[in-house]
């Protein structure tokens, strides 16, 4: 079986990327109340990572040697 | 017709629709306990799906994120978040994975399997029971401000709770799960329908576009759509981002919605799924931000959605979402129940006399559905502070089994069921001791920096946990090892 660890790091990146950009989002909001794509930049900062988590998740999803594994106990 | 007629007709059709799909759900099913708890653990993505959303889209969701967007801003963004799921895309499936190895139906089955304890098995069951009846009071709390609300006053709150809960229990009965999967149909179609067209409508009507909007909130309140500097902070927001996400999950009845999988690919795909349709929770945003300089003077924040579409719209629309607001009450509430039920029956009943048959199981667990039910109503109709306190800490309590859940999948668990136990009960303690007393931080650590100060207060009860369940498993180590070994050995005397 392939190694995970590389797909724990990517879960990782697509966890920790909302929380820790929040701090930065919030003081440039406060300094330059930037909209984007008619959001407050708060806002715009969680649907840009649910979106990004989503699609890291995705590739993780496609690389899960459980997946394979656990089709060909079905198939057996 | 009257105003009062044309909604309370609208509510009155969705129930019976829900009453009826919900006795209709357990058709051509022979119902034995699995069957009515888990589905028969047969359920593809998409019924998965729907009773995982249902959890998504409550009560809550409806009417206290709007409520937040209205009351509190920015603040109330964390809501966005899929956190949660990531956590659920590695999680879940092994907790499948097992229940299926070993048969489980619910929580506390796992902690008896994991742990070899039917007393922590007892534990878990009374720490979920005491999470989960709260639980079920928010939501008839809310079904009855919300029929009374989109009834224009003409049905009481008390009067809204009865029927509901009856409803409930009549298909929660017949049906169990299947009622939940099949009721949720109908909600999900119905929330996102009215969400998106509220949240779209509103902001357009009133300021001429979305951004229009927050540009106009803004401007009249500055800062509202950022963080405080102090209180809800960024250190707030920050913590309860990551903390609420280990909870998410620890639910007695998010287990129960895990086992009814048919495969642990359909609970994976589930949980990338999940995070896109809580995106819909933007438009609850929308609505609640819509409300900010058109309402004024609303007695609770929670109504504010009424508010602003009773002033918006006629009573068709009203009833509508007075309808979407009935069923994102009772489906989450039927699956509260239908778990609590059988919760009782199997891991505290059947565990303290193990003779009993599957049958009779079964049997106790359908009627134990209207005592439940009759248990919340008391409670309901009679909150003294006791329930406001447990109301305010059931998540808090439920998340103190993240740390076991997660440490017994470990090749070699650090903690043994003497920790768990010890560990939970200082966690559930110290959640109870800070929301009795309103305690921050700041509380604990006076002298600490403003924005350790704001950091989310369930930190300190999960860490304790954490370290008294460390420290007793350590300290009882040998203890559980010899009397394991000693269990082992008289087994191979037997068997000899």
């Amino acid at each position: 079986m392939k190694s995970k660890v590389p797909l724990y790091l990517l879960s990782l990146i697509a966890y920790l990327g909302m929380p820790l950009g929040v701090i930065w989002m919030n003081r440039i909001f406060e300094e330059r109340h930037v909209f984007v794509l008619g959001m407050p930049l708060l806002l715009f900062w969680m649907v840009l990572w649910i979106l990004l988590g989503v699609g890291i998740m995705l590739l993780v999803h496609r690389l899960n040697p459980d997946n394979l594994e656990e089709e060909k106990e079905a198939t057996e | 017709m009257s105003h009062q007629a044309i909604s309370i007709s609208i509510i009155g059709i969705f129930l019976v629709l829900a009453l009826y799909l919900g006795i209709r759900a357990s058709k051509g099913k022979k119902m034995s306990l699995e069957e009515w708890s888990v589905g028969g653990r047969g359920f593809g993505t998409a019924f998965i799906f729907l009773l995982m959303a249902g959890e998504l889209y409550t009560v809550n969701a409806l009417m206290g994120i709007s409520g937040w967007a209205f009351g509190r801003g920015g603040a109330a963004f964390y809501n966005i978040t899929m956190l949660n799921f990531i956590i659920g895309y590695w999680l879940l499936p092994k907790i499948w994975k097992y229940g299926k190895e070993h048969n489980l139906i619910s929580q506390s089955d796992f902690f008896i399997k994991k742990y070899n304890s039917p007393v922590l098995g007892i534990f878990v069951a009374v720490v979920g029971f005491i999470s989960m009846i709260p639980y079920l009071i928010i939501q008839l709390k809310g079904l009855g401000l919300i029929i009374s609300e989109a009834s224009y006053g003409a049905i009481s709150p008390t009067a809204a709770i009865w029927i509901g809960v009856i409803a409930v229990t009549v298909y929660v009965m017949i049906s169990g799960i299947h009622g939940s999967a099949w009721t949720a149909v109908i909600k999900d179609i119905l929330i996102v329908v009215v969400v998106v067209f509220l949240g779209l409508y509103l902001p357009i009507h009133y300021y001429g576009g979305i951004e229009d909007m927050f540009r106009a909130v803004e401007n009249a309140k500055p800062g509202f759509l950022g963080l405080e500097d102090k209180g809800y902070s960024t250190s707030w927001y920050v913590s309860s981002l990551i903390l609420l996400s280990f909870g998410y999950y620890m639910w007695p009845h998010a287990f129960i919605a895990t086992y009814s999988g048919k495969n642990a690919r359909s609970i994976r795909k589930n949980t990338l799924m999940l995070p896109l349709y809580m995106l819909f929770t933007l438009f609850v945003l929308f609505i609640g931000t819509s409300a900010v300089l058109q309402v004024d003077g609303v007695s609770n924040n929670d109504i504010a959605i009424f508010a602003i579409v009773k002033q918006t719209f006629s009573p068709w629309v009203v009833g509508l979402l007075g309808a979407a607001g009935l069923l994102t009450a009772i489906v989450p509430g039927s699956m509260l129940l239908m778990t609590t039920a059988s919760l009782i029956a199997n891991n505290v009943v059947k565990a303290l006399r193990p003779r009993t048959e599957d049958r009779a199981v079964m049997n106790l667990a359908r009627w134990l559905v209207p005592v439940v039910a009759a248990v919340a109503l008391i409670f309901t109709f009679n909150s003294g502070s006791a329930i406001l306190l447990l109301m305010l800490s059931g998540y808090g309590f439920v998340s103190q089994l993240t740390p076991a859940v997660v440490t017994s999948f470990m090749k070699r668990n650090p903690l043994n069921k003497y920790g768990v136990f010890a560990g939970v009960t200082v966690g559930v303690l110290i959640v109870a001791y800070i929301n009795l007393i309103g305690a921050t931080m700041g509380t604990f650590f006076p002298a600490a920096p403003s924005w350790f100060q704001d950091l989310n207060v369930g930190i300190v009860a999960l860490l304790a946990n954490i370290v008294v369940s460390l420290i007793v498993s350590a300290a009882t180590r040998s203890l559980s090892a010899s009397r394991d070994s000693a269990a082992a050995e008289s087994a191979a005397v037997k068997g000899a």
